[in-house]
């Protein structure tokens, strides 16, 4: 079967600082996939260059056979406008470290801007998807919340529900537990969970371990911008072949 | 001190009406000007992020030099100097002389105070709107510029207070406002200290509000919206 998203030779460099040094990754249609690595060695910014957050130096990325970023005009590859970009973002939800709430905006809002203003759907049919996303993480009693009134669990999960409401093909989840203190990280693993079960492709950066074993069906460690190795999940994380992922492991076991 | 009030005796009645229509042609100089200088400060904001080498030259050429440079002599220049160059374009009233020289100066200013305004936004916030699919047209009308105008609010309020006080150097241009009515007055009376301290009640009695609402904005805008 051909994958929903491959990802061809990626290459990209801050300056002279090369943070990924070519990688490649096929993602099958509702495949779960895990990255883990250390801190530094380009995870985030590997998400980042899959919607195109970044521009990778070299490589290309598509997703469902369409290019992303770019398109070919006779034979050579030039970057999108930034209108043609907007759209192959739209189909690809990426959940931040950081949540990234608009706080001007109420929950509601926070879920039905992108409907509105990017799908172009009437206020009450927005709010009226917005309203049934957050209620499938759990929190429509708190549409009217701003979010510095929610807590961090709360709005990494009104941040899921922004994404889940744009229907994306695609969902990338960069640590999204590991803002949040440690009572919280059960609601926000919960949720993820069930995107899981409903048959999502999903690529997921994350250093919960026990977590990613569980849903994931595909473990990728990566380290200095290179795939180190890659496997299911049971064999990564009971019996890598590298030094470094079992190094790895262990440091994150022991903390 | 009384010696001082009855020297009003015989103008008060006059000098506040003639006062408070100048005080009026001033109030909407600094209205114009103002928003002159918010169109043109907006523009300069937003030009450097749509990242055109050329056009970024130049906008950091012009906030760079006006920032610069006194008022007075813009305003110099474009009443006195620009008509000598002979064109018939260059050649404006006082009255338009003293709203450009004010709008341009100002819209420096501002440019500054909207692009910091900007910045002060964390990334995330523009990259969230570009993830979810929106323009960077779009993430800025909805997502960055509505959070970015109550980070500038105080400090435009701020601007406003000078720039009204600013108008009075039109006065020597001759542009019509309370200054240039102050001296006038000043003059016909034989009482300068005395036109001058009403032009000064008038001239606070137009900053007052503005500098409430300086205080109030500080304090508002100072709570709330902390995440992201
Ligand atoms: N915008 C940037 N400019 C310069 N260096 C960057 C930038 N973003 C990331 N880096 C660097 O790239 C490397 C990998 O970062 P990142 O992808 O965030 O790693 P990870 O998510 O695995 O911790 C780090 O050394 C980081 O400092
Ligand atoms: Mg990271």
């Amino acid at each position: 079967m051909k994958p929903l998203l491959r990802i061809v030779d990626l290459h990209k460099s801050f300056g002279t600082l090369e943070v990924l040094a070519g990688i490649s990754i096929d993602v099958a249609r509702g495949e779960k996939l895990s990255i883990i690595g250390p801190s530094g060695s380009g995870k985030t910014t590997l998400l980042r260059c899959i919607n195109y957050l970044e521009k990778p130096t070299a490589g290309h990325i598509y997703v469902d056979d369409k290019l992303i970023g770019e398109k070919q005009v006779n034979g050579k590859f030039v970057h999108l406008s930034d209108r043609e970009l907007a759209k192959e973002r739209a189909e690809i939800g990426f959940v931040f470290q950081r949540f990234n709430l608009f706080p001007h905006l109420t929950a509601l809002d926070n879920v039905s801007v992108a409907p509105r203003r990017v799908l172009g759907l009437e206020k009450r049919d927005a709010e009226e998807r917005a309203l049934a996303m957050l209620e499938k993480v759990g929190l429509a009693h708190k549409a009217g919340e701003y979010p510095e009134r929610l807590s961090g669990g709360q709005q990494q999960r009104v941040a899921i529900a922004r994404v889940l409401v744009m229907q994306p093909k695609l969902i990338l989840l960069d640590e999204a537990t590991s803002a949040l203190d440690p009572e919280l990280i059960g609601e926000v693993l919960k949720v993820i969970r069930e995107l899981a079960e409903e048959g999502r492709t999903m690529i997921m950066v994350t250093h919960e371990i026990p977590f990613a074993e569980e849903i994931s069906d595909r473990v990728i460690f990566m380290d200095d911008g290179k795939i180190v190795e890659e496997g299911p999940p049971h064999e990564i994380f009971s019996n890598p072949t590298h030094e470094r992922t079992r190094v790895f492991l262990r440091q994150i076991i022991d903390r | 001190m009384i010696d001082f009030l009855r020297g009003y005796e015989d103008y008060l009645g006059g000098w506040l009406w003639e006062m408070g229509i100048a005080s009026l042609a001033t109030l909407q100089l600094m209205f114009v000007s103002f928003w002159l200088a918010c169109a043109i400060g907006m523009v300069a904001a937003l030009i450097p992020m749509a990242r055109i080498k050329s056009l970024n030259l130049l906008v950091k050429l012009y906030i760079g030099f006006f920032r610069g440079v006194p008022v007075l002599v813009i305003l110099y220049w474009i009443y006195f100097a620009l008509p000598e160059m002979g064109y018939e374009v260059l050649v404006v009233s006082s009255y338009t002389a003293a709203i450009l020289g004010l709008g341009i100066h100002g819209g420096a200013f501002l440019a500054e105070i909207f692009r910091s305004g900007i910045e002060s936004l964390h990334k995330g916030q523009m990259e969230a709107a570009l993830s979810l699919g929106m323009t960077p047209a779009k993430a800025m009308a909805y997502i960055v510029l509505p959070q970015a105008i109550r980070v500038v609010l105080p400090p435009i309020a701020n601007f406003a207070v000078g720039l009204l006080k600013e108008t009075a150097l039109c006065s020597i241009i001759a542009a019509p406002e309370l200054m240039l009515r102050a001296k006038d007055l000043a003059s016909s009376s034989f009482l300068p200290m005395h036109a001058f301290v009403m032009a000064a009640v008038f001239y606070y009695i137009m900053s007052f509000p503005l500098m409430r609402a300086v205080e109030y904005l500080e304090v508002k805008m100072g709570k709330g919206l902390r995440t992201g």
